[in-house]
């Protein structure tokens, strides 16, 4: 059962939670999207390998597809915006990196201990995978949850798609124009929330959440 | 008869006979006490009966006796005292009398400082009968009624000087706790009886007690023993109380008395309760294990009273043990017994371990204590240049209880940690999380207690002088000093025949686990420690010190022949600030302070505060820590305004009228009768 | 006769190990000068102090205690009973079964120990901050390298590096991401420990910054040439570490003979050069780090360990 397939697919799935813990040990913009590049680009390695694996070469698709937009586009996008913004140097001021990490492994762990007896029939490989896509998308919710910056908002979202993406190459039989338009959805999403960051910038100055959450308070009184 | 045997059916009432001895001379100590001979007739008849007790026990463990019971007449008419020797009572007597006996060695010369002999010197023989009686019982009645004894005159030892008001809220704080564990353990005994009130112990393992019970009995037992062992969140009294006390009652309370309570937590729920039925108690112990092992050495690390902090410690190595102890349940309920003797081995082995320097550190600074007359680190320092034997015994402490080869905190340790390393085998998901996340909390807790005691040892013993007192130090008399330097050469003997612990231990761990032992270490070769055959993790502590002074000497050797061994002495260095002032050292506080930011700050809510004055005012500078306790504020201060404000609100009961009264009484009995009715 | 070439082979190891820790400082000085473009001392350079400094006098702090003189020892002999216990060019030696990997962490452990006590006894600021500072690295970086040791030892079965180093050579290893993630914990430990950039600078005595120089500043004479071989010492061990389990090729088995033991020791200082460059690389590429991340530093380190050993525990009961 442990073949070499089964050792590269759990190498790269697990990368994948690799790279999104180091998505919350970074606490600088750029770094952050840098590293959002690496995300994907594991993903697509992930993906390839399932396409391989699988002989599904619709995967390829997907692969090639999340390659040029999450991989490049939306990387060098983001870095524009954030240049434009003039964000580029700001350091994020993250509530203690070591518990946001403390949480990402109880996630882990939580996302393991549901996926593995729900999936008890499955083979292996599909467990492993859906378990590992489970952990992704926890652990972008998580850098959602606890980032001030829009932009790391944005970033959170994506590698959480990510997640999903990995799920959807996992389970076998995924259609590819779900997949087609999953990635334009994020996509327009990604201009629609570029759009907006300009427009909230204009108002308030800041992309910082916490100024927001402050003109919210400043209303309802 | 064979001598043998004769001995075997003789020593349970030579035993029993000693405790009683004790409790002889503590009613003799209340004449004796205010005699200038009398601490030393005292100290000196406990320091025998403690080592015949010892002996006794020690050749009832090593020849593998089958257990001797005794039953007495006293107590209730119908059930009668029963006492009972077997391997698991041997080991822990073996654990609390050698306590005891160099306790008393210490108190010999200790005690003449003492200022009010007369509150500590009945109390003194008849907490070590208490604590031996316990281990004794057969019965639960004899059980209770001797761990009460036991708490009690132990209360009594922490109200020797009542006068400080700290103490006198510390005694209050363990009655309390005290009687809570008690009534815990009662009702555990209950549960275990049944119905028909079999309360000797030979009539509940003959039982069975159903699953639901069993988990309750398992519960109460955690909050029995557990407070008084000091479990997180149980722990609250520990700190206050053990310090409180003179130090070698301390060392007694912290080394000895919670290994009783640890006693009785194996006792009821290894050997009285039986197979264990479900995977999550082990589960559970673990958890509460490893959370005391973190939080007990972090508490330890804010203090600045080296007593406290020491008290504190013995929270995190209890933890330690109620890991292995968790563990061997988890074991158990799986069936892998040869896993789960690994496991009780390791948590024994701790309780031993633990024992031996704990009470070392504790008998240390009681020296430090009457040197000085001071417990603050912040007050002292300096002190190996005039006490370098007591430095020399508190450093063998320090780095035992810090887990570093090759001494035997380490041993105990790696046995956890080979134990946790089988631990995959475990069918259970949710132990499967567990075990890992409770081996980095044992690893967390093992590298923070070296950072305690080195700030302990460091602060204490390093460095310059901080107060006059500390300046005056002279080194602390024999029978101190011969006491401390047992205790630390058994510290290193158990580390580097650790083989030879483990095959004693063997007895008491088959006795709990259903036959299932590790394999004997004493044929191996160079008495090298090999716990698992097939997992091939070997630790040897004997080569390891062999290869340490071997390369240590010849290092020095060759240094002092070939290259130079000229020595000058110069003011310090210190990067060339020149004449610095002792107040110019890192004190305890600052010594804590990175681990104040790094943890404190999440588990404390560790703030810090600098006030400097603008330039030109001539006000000093100021710096605040504020730390909360979590435990203290979420889960006692609740209920200590609870049970104020629900007798604030019931006051008015006092001032009711006769008529009142009645007529209270007399709808309770209605109630009571329509009760009755209803529920039948 | 066969007794008699085992304790050789043995104590060749001890001395490689000795003889070849200061030709790895100064490797490493050597290339960190290149890249900056310096020419540097030569390699040999840290020979040259050593032998200076065990010539020289020592100059002792009047408030200097014996445990001050005695710690140098220490540290020096647990460092070296612990590095000697890393397979370097052979596997399997006569004492490999001294000591697993726990207890050579717990070994590394006790000579900080000893050596944050010698930063307090003098008494002076310096040497508090220093210790102070080196006990809350290494409490986040023992139970690191801790989780790293339960990674292996879950895979391999065993603590005893000998047999962690037979078996990774074994194909039943295979490609796993907790290795991965065991790897990189053990190189942040390895940095932390080792006072290399960026959690501490070795070529500095730049007050805010310095941890374990800190500690050593009252040291002179042999007893500075001690410590400064216990800290070569202890790079070459991490370095050896990396080297046997995550790279265990080329390593002799035991009683294979001299000719298999040279090509052994070949392949080790390749080994040992190659890390070294490695090293030398990653410092002249990273800025130094406040003393206030290393902790988060450090947490990533433990938690990547920890996360390593739970899919570990996970992926073995598929």
């Amino acid at each position: 059962m442990h073949g070499l397939a089964f050792d590269i697919a759990h190498f790269l799935a697990g990368g994948m939670v690799v790279a999104s813990f180091l998505l919350l040990y970074q606490d600088r913009l750029s770094a952050l999207i840098n590293i959002f590049a690496l995300h994907s680009l594991v993903l697509v390695l992930a993906v390839g390998w399932q396409a391989y694996i699988q002989d599904a070469h619709h995967l390829y698709v997907t692969a090639g597809i999340a390659l040029i937009f999450k991989a490049v586009i939306i990387p060098t996008a983001l870095h524009r915006i954030v240049r434009q913004l003039g964000i580029h140097r700001t350091l994020e001021v993250v509530g203690g990196v070591g518990r946001d990490m403390l949480a990402g492994t109880a996630l882990v762990a939580l996302a393991i201990l549901v996926m593995l007896p729900v999936t008890a029939g499955a083979d292996a490989l599909a467990r492993e995978d859906l378990a590992f896509a489970l952990a992704v998308v926890l652990l972008g919710l998580l850098l959602m949850v606890t980032r001030q910056n829009a932009v790391s908002l944005v970033v959170g979202f994506m590698s959480l798609e990510n997640g999903l993406v990995l799920a959807a190459a996992g389970a076998r039989g995924m259609p590819l124009a779900v997949e087609i338009s999953i990635a334009f959805s994020v996509l327009i999403a990604l201009i629609v929330i570029g759009v907006f960051l300009f427009r909230i910038r204009e108002r308030f100055d800041s992309v910082d959440m916490q100024a927001m959450d402050t003109f919210r308070e400043g209303r309802r009184k | 008869m064979p001598a043998g045997v004769r001995f075997a059916t003789m020593s349970l009432p030579l035993l029993l006979g000693l405790p009683m001895l004790l409790l002889a001379v503590g009613v003799y100590a209340i004449a004796a006490a205010q005699r200038p001979e009398g601490g030393r007739q005292v100290y000196g008849i406990a320091l025998f009966a403690c080592v015949v007790l010892l002996a006794l026990a020690l050749g009832h463990l090593l020849a593998g006796r089958a257990p001797t019971t005794l039953t007495l007449p006293l107590g209730l008419p119908w059930l009668g005292a029963h006492f009972r020797l077997d391997a698991l009572a041997a080991f822990f007597l073996i654990v609390v009398n050698l306590g005891g006996a160099v306790a008393s060695l210490f108190a010999l010369g200790y005690g003449q400082h003492e200022r009010a002999p007369e509150r500590v010197l009945p109390f003194f023989p008849a907490f070590l009968a208490g604590m031996n009686l316990v281990l004794l019982a057969d019965d639960a009645f004899t059980f209770l009624f001797a761990w009460e004894f036991m708490s009690l005159s132990s209360w009594a030892l922490v109200m020797a000087h009542h006068q400080e008001p700290a103490n006198a809220r510390a005694g209050y704080l363990y009655l309390v706790m005290a009687c809570f564990g008690t009534l815990a353990l009662l009702l555990a005994f209950g549960l275990l009886a049944g119905p028909d009130g079999g309360y000797g112990f030979a009539a509940i393992r003959a039982g069975t007690t159903s699953p639901g019970f069993a988990a309750l009995v398992l519960v109460l037992t955690l909050l029995g023993a557990g407070s008084k062992a000091g479990l997180v969140p149980l722990h609250v009294w520990l700190p206050l109380a053990h310090p409180a006390a003179p130090s070698h009652v301390s060392a007694l309370m912290s080394g000895v008395m919670t290994k009783v309570a640890v006693y009785g937590f194996i006792r009821i729920v290894f050997d009285l309760l039986g197979e264990p039925a479900l995977w999550w108690w082990g589960g559970l112990v673990l958890a509460l294990g490893g959370i005391t092992a973190v939080l007990g050495v972090l508490y330890a690390l804010m203090q600045h009273d080296l007593k406290r902090l020491l008290a504190y410690h013995t929270v995190e190595n209890i933890g330690i043990i109620f890991i292995g102890l968790g563990l061997a349940l988890a074991f158990q309920a799986n069936q892998m017994y040869a896993s789960a003797a690994l496991a009780l081995t390791a948590a024994l082995f701790h309780v031993l371990n633990h024992s031996l320097f704990k009470s070392l550190l504790f008998l240390g600074t009681g020296a430090v204590l009457t040197a000085t007359g001071e417990r603050d680190m912040e007050r002292l320092g300096g002190l190996i240049h005039p006490m370098p034997w007591t430095a020399l015994a508190f450093l063998i402490g320090s780095a035992a209880i810090s887990a570093l080869p090759p001494l035997n905190g380490f041993v105990s340790e790696w046995l956890t940690f080979q134990a946790i390393l089988i631990s995959p085998e475990l069918p259970q998901w949710l132990l499967k999380f567990l075990v890992p996340a409770v081996g980095a909390l044992l690893a967390l807790s093992a590298a923070l207690a070296a950072t305690c005691f080195v700030k302990a040892f460091g602060i204490t013993f390093l460095g310059r002088p901080r107060s006059p007192a500390a300046a005056g130090a002279v080194e602390t008399d024999r029978y101190s000093l011969s006491a401390l330097f047992v205790l630390a050469a058994l510290c290193l003997l158990a580390g580097i025949l650790p083989g030879l612990v483990v095959d004693g231990l063997a007895p008491v761990v088959s006795l709990l686990n259903g036959g299932a032992r590790l394999m004997a270490q004493h044929d191996r070769p160079w008495l090298t420690l090999v716990p698992v055959v097939d997992v091939k993790s070997t630790y040897n502590g004997l080569l390891v010190l062999l290869f340490m002074t071997l390369s240590g000497f010849t290092a020095a050797f060759l240094i002092h022949r070939l290259a130079s061994n000229a020595a000058r002495r110069g003011p310090a260095w210190d990067c060339g600030f020149p004449d610095a002032n002792p107040a110019f050292q890192y004190t305890a506080g600052s010594f804590a302070q990175p681990i104040r930011r790094v943890f404190g700050s999440i588990v404390f809510q560790a703030r810090e505060r600098v006030m400097m004055p603008p330039p030109g005012d001539l006000r000093p500078a100021r710096f605040e820590v504020k730390l909360r306790d979590p435990v203290w504020e979420r889960g006692y201060a609740p209920v200590a305004h609870a049970v104020v404000a629900l007798s604030s609100r019931f006051n008015y009961l006092q001032y009711l009228t006769i008529r009142r009264y009645l007529s209270l009484v007399f709808g309770a009995l209605v109630v009571l009768l329509l009760g009755m009715v209803l529920w039948r | 006769m066969a007794l008699i070439a085992d304790y050789l082979v043995q104590g060749c190891q001890m001395l490689l190990i000795l003889l070849l820790a200061p030709l790895l400082t100064g490797w490493v000085r050597a290339v960190k000068a290149r890249l900056l473009r310096r020419r540097g001392p030569s390699v040999l350079q840290p020979y040259r102090d050593l032998s200076k400094l065990l010539r020289k006098e020592v100059v002792l702090a009047d408030s200097a205690s014996w445990l001050f003189r005695v710690a140098p020892y220490l540290i020096f002999a647990a460092l070296w009973v612990a590095a000697a216990l890393v397979p370097t060019f052979a596997s399997g030696l006569l004492f490999s079964w001294t000591a697993d990997l726990i207890a050579i962490v717990a070994l590394l452990g006790t000579a900080r120990f000893f050596l944050a006590l010698a930063g307090l006894d003098v008494g002076t600021s310096f040497g508090g901050i220093g210790s102070s500072r080196e006990m809350m690295i290494a409490s986040l970086a023992e139970p690191a390298m801790l989780m790293m040791v339960f990674t292996l030892s879950l895979l391999a079965g065993t603590t005893e590096l000998s047999s962690v180093a037979r078996f990774m050579l074994t194909a039943e290893v295979g490609l796993r991401v907790s290795l991965a993630l065991a790897l990189l914990a053990l190189v942040m430990v390895a940095i932390a420990e080792n006072a290399r950039i960026p959690v501490d600078n070795p070529a500095t005595h730049l007050e805010l910054t310095m941890v374990h120089e800190a500690m050593v500043l009252e040291y002179s004479g042999r007893h500075l040439a001690l410590i400064e071989l216990s800290a070569s010492l202890k790079l070459l061990l991490y370095l050896s570490l990396l080297g046997c389990i995550f790279a265990p090729w080329g390593m002799a088995t035991a009683g294979a003979g001299p000719v298999a033991y040279l090509g052994g020791a070949a392949i080790y200082v390749a080994k040992l050069a190659l890390g070294g460059l490695l090293l030398a690389l990653f410092e002249t590429s990273i800025a130094k780090m406040r003393v206030f991340r290393v902790d988060q530093f450090l947490g990533a380190a433990l938690m990547l360990g920890l996360l390593g050993a739970l899919l570990l525990f996970v992926s073995r009961s598929l």
